[in-house]
Formats: C-alpha cells, structure tokens, sequence
C-alpha cells in the first residue's frame, strides 16, 4: 500500500463499496432485524393418542422424506403395502390415507415446516390432501 | 511435503476441530456457531474494504488497457467497441461481460509442437470450460442460500430453487448446482495437479481454497442426501444469527458445524489471499480504463511542477544572436 492519503475515482470506488455492503447485509435488512422462531407443526388429537411417529421423532423430522420415497417405492415397484415399525406396529404405506390421517392436513402440518424452510414437494400435483375433510 | 497434501491436511485438521468440538460438548457450539462466524463476517468485511481503499489509493500513471481488438481512429475504420473501448459504457459493457462471461479466459490458448515439428499456438477451452462451471454453479449455491436466512423466502430465490431442482430423482429431489461445483472445483484441482507446467507454478495458497471450498461443497451435500439434519433447527439459528438475536436453539449434528466453520474460515481467507479477486477485477487498469489517450490528455499523478523553458522564451532570449547568425526566427 502506497503511502499516499489520495483515494482515486472516489465517486466509483464508493459506489461500489456501498453496492458491496448492502449486498453483503442483505438478509439483516430484508428481515428488518427480526428472527423467525421454528414452526410448530400441529398435532391431532388422533396423533397425540399415538404419540410416536413412524420413526422416532428425530428421525422423521430429518429424514420423512426418504421414509416416503421408500413406501412409494415399496407400493408402486413392489405392491407392498404393508410397513413394519421397530415397535412391530403396522403402517398401511400411503401418503393421503395414512400420514395425513394422524396429520390433519398438509396445511397445518406439512406446510409449516415447508414454508419456513422454503421446500415445494411436488406431489400434491397428484396426491390429494386429506381426502376425509374432502369427502 | 507437496503444497496439495499440505493444503489438503489442513482442511481436514479444520473439519475435525470443528466436528470433535461440536460433537463433544455444548459450549463449542456457541463458539462455531455464534462466536465464529460473527468474528468472520467482520474480519471479511472490515478486510474488503481495507483492500479496496489500498488499491482506490494505487495511482495509474498510465492507460494501459489490454486491447483486443481495432482502437478508435478514422471515421471509416470500423472501431472495435467492446473490445477496445474509447468512452465509459465501453468500459462498463467489456467490464460486465469479463465478470460474468470470463470472456479474456476464453481467449487462453496453449503452446503446441506440430508432427512437423513446428510450434503453434492452439484454443484451449478446458479452462474456460471449468472456470464457468464452478463459478456459476458457486453463485447459484449462493443464492440458494438465502432461503436459510431470509423468512419469508423470496418468491426469486424460490424460483431458483424450482429450477435448479428440475431433476426429480428420489427424495428430497436433486439440487444440480451443488454436484456442479463439486466437479468445477475437482477439475480446477486436478488440473493444477495433473498438468506438469500448472503444478510447478501452484502454492499450498492456490490448492487451500479449492480443498476448503470442495470441503464446504462435500459437506453440505453430506448433510442433505446423506447423513441429514434438521433444517428447520438449522434455519433458527441462522435467522438469529443474521437478526443479530443468536442462539442456539436446537441440537444439530456436528457435520453442520464443520459446514459453518469452513464457511467462516472461506470468508477470513478471502480478504487476505488471490480470492480477492472477486473485487480485484474491478480495479484492473488493463480492463477498467477506455483507450482514449490520442483524444484525452491524463496526467500522471505524482507530476510535480516542472520548470520549463519553452521555445517561445527561449526565441526571446537569443532572438537577437539569432538574426545575426541568419537564423529563422518566429516572431520578427
Ligand atoms: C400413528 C399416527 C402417525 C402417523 C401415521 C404418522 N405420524 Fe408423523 N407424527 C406422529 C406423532 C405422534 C408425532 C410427534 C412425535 C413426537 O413429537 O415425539 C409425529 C411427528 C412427525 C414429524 C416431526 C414433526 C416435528 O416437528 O417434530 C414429521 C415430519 C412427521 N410426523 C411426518 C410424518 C409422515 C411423513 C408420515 C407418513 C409417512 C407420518 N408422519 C405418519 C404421528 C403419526
Ligand atoms: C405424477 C403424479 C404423482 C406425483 C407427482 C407423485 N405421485 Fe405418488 N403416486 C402416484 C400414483 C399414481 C401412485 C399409485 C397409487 C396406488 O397404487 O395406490 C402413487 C403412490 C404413492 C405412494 C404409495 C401409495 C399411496 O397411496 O400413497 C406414496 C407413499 C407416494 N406415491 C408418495 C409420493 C410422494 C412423496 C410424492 C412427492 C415427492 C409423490 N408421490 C408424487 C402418482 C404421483
Ligand atoms: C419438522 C418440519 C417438517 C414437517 C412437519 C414436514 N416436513 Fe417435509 N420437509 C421438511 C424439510 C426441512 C424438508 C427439506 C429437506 C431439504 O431441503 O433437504 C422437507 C422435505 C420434504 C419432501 C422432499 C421435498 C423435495 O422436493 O426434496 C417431502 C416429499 C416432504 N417433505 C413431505 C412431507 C409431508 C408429506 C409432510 C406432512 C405429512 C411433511 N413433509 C412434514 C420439514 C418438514
């Protein structure tokens, strides 16, 4: 670095930099300095009475969607559509019937942790939410 | 030791302090996760601008774009305008396509030897080729980014989302960009490894980045496909952390950590190494000045008056002798 004070081309390199930095805070100023807390998703008065899951909880938070793409696998390659818990507890394999059974509905579940985290499952392009409110 | 063993080890000493560290115990995940990256952040930023500063106070005595093509001259001489730029949009148009095209790395060629025996210069486009594979795929990581920091997410960002993930093999579906610059980033290295003349030229300082980033890269798509981690957790603490509310509010496993620490590590580097680049390219006289030095005078800046004696005063001290002599003269 030069000993000299002069900055060059001041009205660019300024420019720049401001562009630089806003880019940089983008995500404070975008939310306006407020933490959005995790969702909580809701649970059924018929999944409260199961109290677990499929899987652990911790697993399902991570890992459902695997879970079901191992039943869609399952059903659509194998017709099996039979599921075996650890706990020897049985699971008709499917997505409407049986997860949005104990689920409600994609609204009040599934949707609240997928808008927050910003994910899009495609398969209510064929899928219908839960088919008993439906009906 | 080899530069790239040498880098490579480091890189992997990094992950495991973070990983052992987070693993072992609570209190590390307040430093890798708040103390960390907040200390990152400003070494990048505060250095950035620093390096910008030293070089807005770097004179350019000269003009000295690399021209590539035809220069202004005659009105019937068609002027190349991109690539020899004579006004200011010249320069910014030739400046945008260099940052997003890396349109002087197209033009790399290569020294070969004929059958014949004669030497040639040849196209190589491998370079290119990989430079535009990891730096965009990097960008669009990037940006994808943002729906970890962002609530509620940008429609944009969502739409990037939708079309980086057009392949929809298994579950969760697959995100291109990643797995593209793991390849840009793995061409880039073993490029500097394979080609005898590269390595010779290479330092631990050209391996280190791209093993840290190829790190950052394996890790993260560690954590999605494989080992998996709660993202909703893992978003909650990145929102506190960007709204300046940190916390560590849920349990995540340790491979996010070792992700966050060599992210932080990236941006502590960037300041201090060639990865300024990124801000370097904007102050490069070869690309960022019009070639306007026949129609506009520049002044070297570190000019200091000169006592001169022009012709005219130099007429007027001897114009006498110079008459005598039978010396033309201006003035009579
Ligand atoms: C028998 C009823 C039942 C069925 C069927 C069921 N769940 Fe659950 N699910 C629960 C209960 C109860 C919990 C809460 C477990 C806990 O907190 O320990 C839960 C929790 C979850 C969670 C974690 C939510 C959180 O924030 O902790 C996810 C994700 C989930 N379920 C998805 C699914 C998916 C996907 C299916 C279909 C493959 C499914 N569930 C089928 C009862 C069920
Ligand atoms: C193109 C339409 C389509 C899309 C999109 C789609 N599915 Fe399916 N899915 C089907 C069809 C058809 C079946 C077979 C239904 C049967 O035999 O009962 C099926 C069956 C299933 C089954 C087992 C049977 C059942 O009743 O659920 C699961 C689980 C499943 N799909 C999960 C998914 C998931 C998860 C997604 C999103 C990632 C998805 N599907 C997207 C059409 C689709
Ligand atoms: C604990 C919050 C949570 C709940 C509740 C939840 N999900 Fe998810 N889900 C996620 C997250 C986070 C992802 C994204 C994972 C990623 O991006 O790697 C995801 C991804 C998925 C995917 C893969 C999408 C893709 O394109 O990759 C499917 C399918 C899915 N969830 C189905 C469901 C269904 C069906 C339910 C309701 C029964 C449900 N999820 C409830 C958090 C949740």
């Amino acid at each position: 670095m030069s000993n000299n004070k002069k900055i060059y081309d001041k009205g660019i390199v300024f420019t720049g930099l401001v562009i630089f930095l806003a880019l940089i805070t983008f995500p404070f100023w975008y939310n306006r300095g407020i933490a959005a807390p995790a969702p909580e998703p809701e649970l059924t008065e018929k999944a409260k009475a199961a109290k677990e899951c499929v899987l652990p909880a911790d697993e399902m938070k991570t890992g459902h969607m695997q879970l079901l793409n191992d039943w869609r696998n399952d059903v659509v390659r194998n017709a099996d559509r039979m599921y075996v818990n650890e706990h020897g507890k049985e699971f008709n394999m499917s997505l409407s019937n049986e997860c949005l059974d104990c689920h409600s509905s994609k609204e009040d579940f599934c949707d609240r942790c997928h808008n927050y985290a910003s994910v899009k499952p495609y398969c209510w392009d064929c899928h219908i939410d839960n088919p008993k409110e439906k009906m | 030791m080899k530069n790239y063993l040498l880098s490579l080890i480091a890189v992997i000493v990094l992950a495991l302090i973070a990983y052992v560290g987070a693993e072992a115990a609570t209190w590390p995940q307040y430093v890798f996760g708040i103390i960390i990256p907040y200390l990152a952040m400003t070494i990048f930023i505060m250095g950035t601008i620093r390096k910008i500063l030293g070089w807005a106070r770097s004179p350019v005595p000269f003009r000295i774009p690399s021209t590539c093509g035809q220069q202004k001259s005659l009105p019937w001489i068609k002027q190349s305008k991109i690539d020899n730029p004579f006004t200011f949009f010249g320069v910014i148009v030739r400046m945008v396509l260099e940052v997003f095209l890396f349109r002087s790395l197209f033009r790399n060629t290569k020294c070969k030897m004929s059958k014949g025996g004669k030497i040639f210069f040849d196209l190589e486009k491998w370079l290119w080729v990989g430079a535009i594979v990891f730096h965009w795929s990097f960008l669009v990581v990037l940006l994808r980014h943002l729906r970890f920091f962002t609530n509620p997410v940008p429609g944009c960002i969502q739409f990037l989302e939708q079309v980086d993930g057009f392949i929809q093999i298994g579950l969760p579906g697959i995100f291109l960009s990643g797995f593209a610059l793991v390849a840009g980033a793995v061409f880039l290295l073993v490029r500097r490894i394979v080609i005898p003349q590269v390595r010779y030229i290479s330092l631990a300082s050209d391996y280190f980045p791209l093993f840290l980033i190829i790190g950052i890269a394996l890790t993260g798509i560690l954590m999605r496909y494989f080992t998996k981690v709660d993202i909703v957790g893992a978003k909650e603490i990145l929102m506190g952390l960007v709204t300046f509310h940190p916390s560590i509010s849920a349990n995540i496993n340790g491979i996010f950590y070792v992700h966050l620490f060599l992210v932080s590590i990236l941006l502590v580097y960037i300041p201090f190494s060639k990865l300024m680049h990124m801000g370097g390219i904007f102050f490069s006289p070869t690309r960022n000045l019009a070639n306007n030095s026949r129609a506009v005078r520049h002044i070297n800046p570190w000019n200091y008056p000169v006592k001169v004696h022009t012709y005219d005063e130099y007429e007027d001290d001897y114009r006498e002798k110079m008459i005598e002599a039978g010396l033309p003269v201006e003035k009579e």
